[in-house]
């Protein structure tokens, strides 16, 4: 099947993203956490989102999929899967037709949100007959292909989520994710809360899940060497804002954003030479009362008066690769 | 000197170049059980550190690395007695401290001083930049022979030089709420720093921080081991930031050091097969570079039922008859770099052909 559609969609992203808004309102006023967000996937590609804490890479990923708290509202921009805008969906549509069916998640600390009650098998089982209509047994064997495919043995579909490690458990997160065949996942931090010998065996499932899946991935994580490891594409988050976007490659090795630059270099390799590390000074702009210009200038070390008083936009900065910064052609690592 | 100590009847260490020796420690913790479970069964020994030995030298940060629940932790709490050991000895500047009496440890604690992990939680917001680093002053005014409040601000306005709040003045007056993460755990060190240290345990300083900024608590630990000659022991999960900041480095395994080295070559050169199974499993922030590798299955057994021989032998992709059985000792292979490894020649030798394959 996949074969018979691909050509006729090649000329048209998977998922387009254009200049999407998201405030939260708050007594203070709107919190501006997504602002001005635009970047597109293809089918099997892998595009990385990150970003720090409260940078808003997670209100995007809410944002996609519709599932913004009260308090949240959509102010502007698109998100078009193969052409269709689904933020002009109703609640209905989106639960029945895109969450799951077509864009999933896997969500921090997911793991923690089985219900502890139920077999896992079971709880993976009901989330496909919510969406799908099949008989049970169908759905089972479905459920134990799955387990297999994401590495937890079969007889383990009759366990409770306490008799599994925390690897296990990410696991059938996974396998619940990929139950309706999506084509794109989502994966907010999927790694953060595992130790590192678990997170590489989480990282390389994913990786082989994908590429054999050619499934698209939005990749969201404030680890730069995850971003390197998994992603094509990178898209850097600021303040609610891509501040850099383009191939991983050049991302890393020209990086053109004074933010991006600064990351590297406070960002330890375990493969380099011993350096010190650099800090960038300051915090994170207050995202009620954003700075007028530029939002990383307050900590920015080449700052002049243009980037205090004139937001810059995202724009080229060599083929294939943007940069939200006056000067990115003077910028270099 | 080091190789005595990894020996079972160790010597109080003699040399002045070590401000820490840990010798053999253990710890056991029993777990609770409920009314009715006492009735069927023993409580169960968690055996959280496990006979772990290694020295800290002046000036140097020493690291010790390993992931959760492997004894790091309890580690730093029992070397400051904040947890009683439940055997081996610790001796701080040659003398055996582990059973010292309330006054003595009244005297000792300045001396040995810890940095949490979370600032957030560490620090009392509802006093002053000023009084969080004052405090310890007060608490120890006897000891520390002071006796003008000018003199105290003028010990807490050297603290926070040291640790970048500058103009101390400015930031005196603040509270926590009103600083970032890395400015309150700056505030942390400063404060055990006025009481003029030798040693300070810092327990994952940096993990709750973001990137950016992380270089801001770190290099001021760089700078305190480096200009005051302070030691440093550096409790962290993250070996990419241990072999950009540490000295030497011990990686734990379930309560045991399985590796100890200089830190850029243990981390360029891992003997242990876990050490190797760590290092390959951590990505690099380049992607034209190598890509993460699974060398070891599963995970990490409990520390309630170590598995008998070499505790790693169950995941191990080595293991032999032997492993199974014997537990292996640390022992020096060269330089200064210890492994805990009967077959570590073959690891070494397969793990440097596999790295530069591709998966």
């Amino acid at each position: 099947m996949q074969e018979i559609s691909q050509g006729k969609i090649s000329k048209m992203p998977l998922l387009e993203v254009k200049d999407l808004q998201m405030y939260f309102s708050t007594k203070e006023g709107p919190v501006h956490a997504v602002d001005s967000i635009s970047f597109s996937l293809e089918k099997g590609e892998v595009i990385g989102l990150a970003g720090e804490s409260g940078s808003g890479k997670t209100s995007i990923a809410i944002t996609l999929l519709g599932l913004l708290p009260a308090n949240g509202k959509i102010i502007g921009g698109n998100v078009l899967v193969e052409n269709k805008d689904i933020t002009k969906l109703s609640e209905a549509e989106l639960s029945k037709e895109i969450r799951w069916k077509r864009i999933s998640l896997v969500s921090q600390g997911a793991m923690n949100s089985l219900n502890p009650v139920f077999r896992v098998g079971d709880q993976i089982k009901e989330s496909i007959l919510a969406h799908e209509s099949m008989d049970k047994s169908r759905a089972e064997d479905i459920v134990k292909h799955l387990l297999v495919e994401v590495g937890i043995p079969v007889d383990r579909y009759n366990s409770f989520p306490h008799e599994l490690s925390g690897g296990m458990k990410q696991r059938s997160i996974i396998a619940m994710a990929l139950a309706l065949d999506p084509e794109i996942v989502i994966a907010d931090e999927p790694t953060t809360a595992l130790d590192v010998i678990v997170q590489a065996q989480i990282l390389v499932l994913l990786r082989n899940l994908q590429k054999s899946k050619n499934m698209a991935m939005i990749l969201i994580t404030h680890d730069l060497s995850l971003v390197a490891e998994m992603c094509n594409k990178v898209a850097i988050i600021y303040a609610g804002q891509i501040v850099e976007y383009g191939p991983a490659s050049r991302i890393f090795h020209n990086p053109k954003h004074p933010y991006t630059i600064g990351l590297i270099k406070a960002f330890p390799n375990i493969e380099g030479k011993r350096t010190r590390l650099l800090s960038i000074s300051g915090s994170p702009p207050d995202l009620i009362h954003p700075p007028q210009g530029c939002r990383f200038a307050p900590r920015c070390p080449y700052a002049t008066a243009k980037c205090t008083s004139e937001m810059p936009l995202l724009e080229s900065a060599e083929p294939n690769h943007d940069a939200r910064c006056w000067y990115a052609s003077e910028m270099h690592l | 000197m080091t190789e005595a100590l990894l020996t079972e009847e160790t010597p109080v260490s003699s040399s002045d170049n070590v401000i820490l020796s840990i010798v053999d420690l253990k710890k056991v913790f029993i777990a609770k059980l409920g009314f009715f479970a006492s009735l069927r069964r023993s409580p169960n020994r968690i055996r959280a550190v496990d006979g772990v030995s290694f020295e800290i030298r002046r000036g140097e940060i020493f690291g010790l690395a390993g992931e959760s629940g492997c004894g790091k932790t309890t580690v730093a709490r029992t070397a400051l007695r904040l947890v009683e050991p439940t055997s081996g000895q610790i001796i701080f500047k040659g003398k055996d401290v582990t059973h010292v009496s309330r006054n003595e440890e009244a005297r000792l604690r300045p001396k040995m001083q810890i940095v949490f992990q979370d600032p957030y939680e560490s620090i009392n917001s509802r006093f002053s930049v000023f009084d969080v680093v004052a405090e310890g002053i007060r608490i120890n005014k006897g000891l520390l022979d002071v006796r003008s409040d000018a003199q105290i601000s003028d010990m807490v306005e050297k603290a926070m030089n040291v640790v970048q709040l500058i103009p101390p003045s400015q930031f005196m007056p603040r509270f926590p709420h009103e600083l970032s993460g890395g400015q309150r755990q700056r505030v942390a060190i400063a404060r055990a720093l006025i009481l003029q240290p030798e040693l300070i345990i810092m327990d994952e300083p940096v993990s709750m921080l973001d990137v950016s900024i992380r270089a801001e608590v770190l290099n001021v630990m760089i700078k305190l081991s480096q200009e005051f000659g302070i030691s440093i022991l550096f409790i962290t999960h993250d070996l990419a930031l241990a072999k950009h900041v540490t000295d030497r480095l011990a990686i734990m395994y379930l309560g045991k050091i399985v590796e100890m080295g200089q830190s850029a070559e243990l981390i360029d050169n891992p003997l242990h097969p876990y050490a190797q199974a760590l290092i390959a499993a951590i990505p690099v922030p380049d992607p034209d570079g190598r890509k993460v590798k699974v060398f070891a299955g599963g995970e990490v057994p409990s520390a309630i039922s170590i598995p008998p021989g070499c505790r790693f032998h169950t995941r191990c992709p080595y293991v032999k008859e032997l492993c199974k059985t014997a537990e292996p000792e640390l022992r020096l292979i060269s330089g200064e770099h210890y492994v805990a490894c009967h077959y570590y020649e073959e690891a070494s030798a397969a793990y440097k052909n596999s790295r530069y394959s591709s998966n």
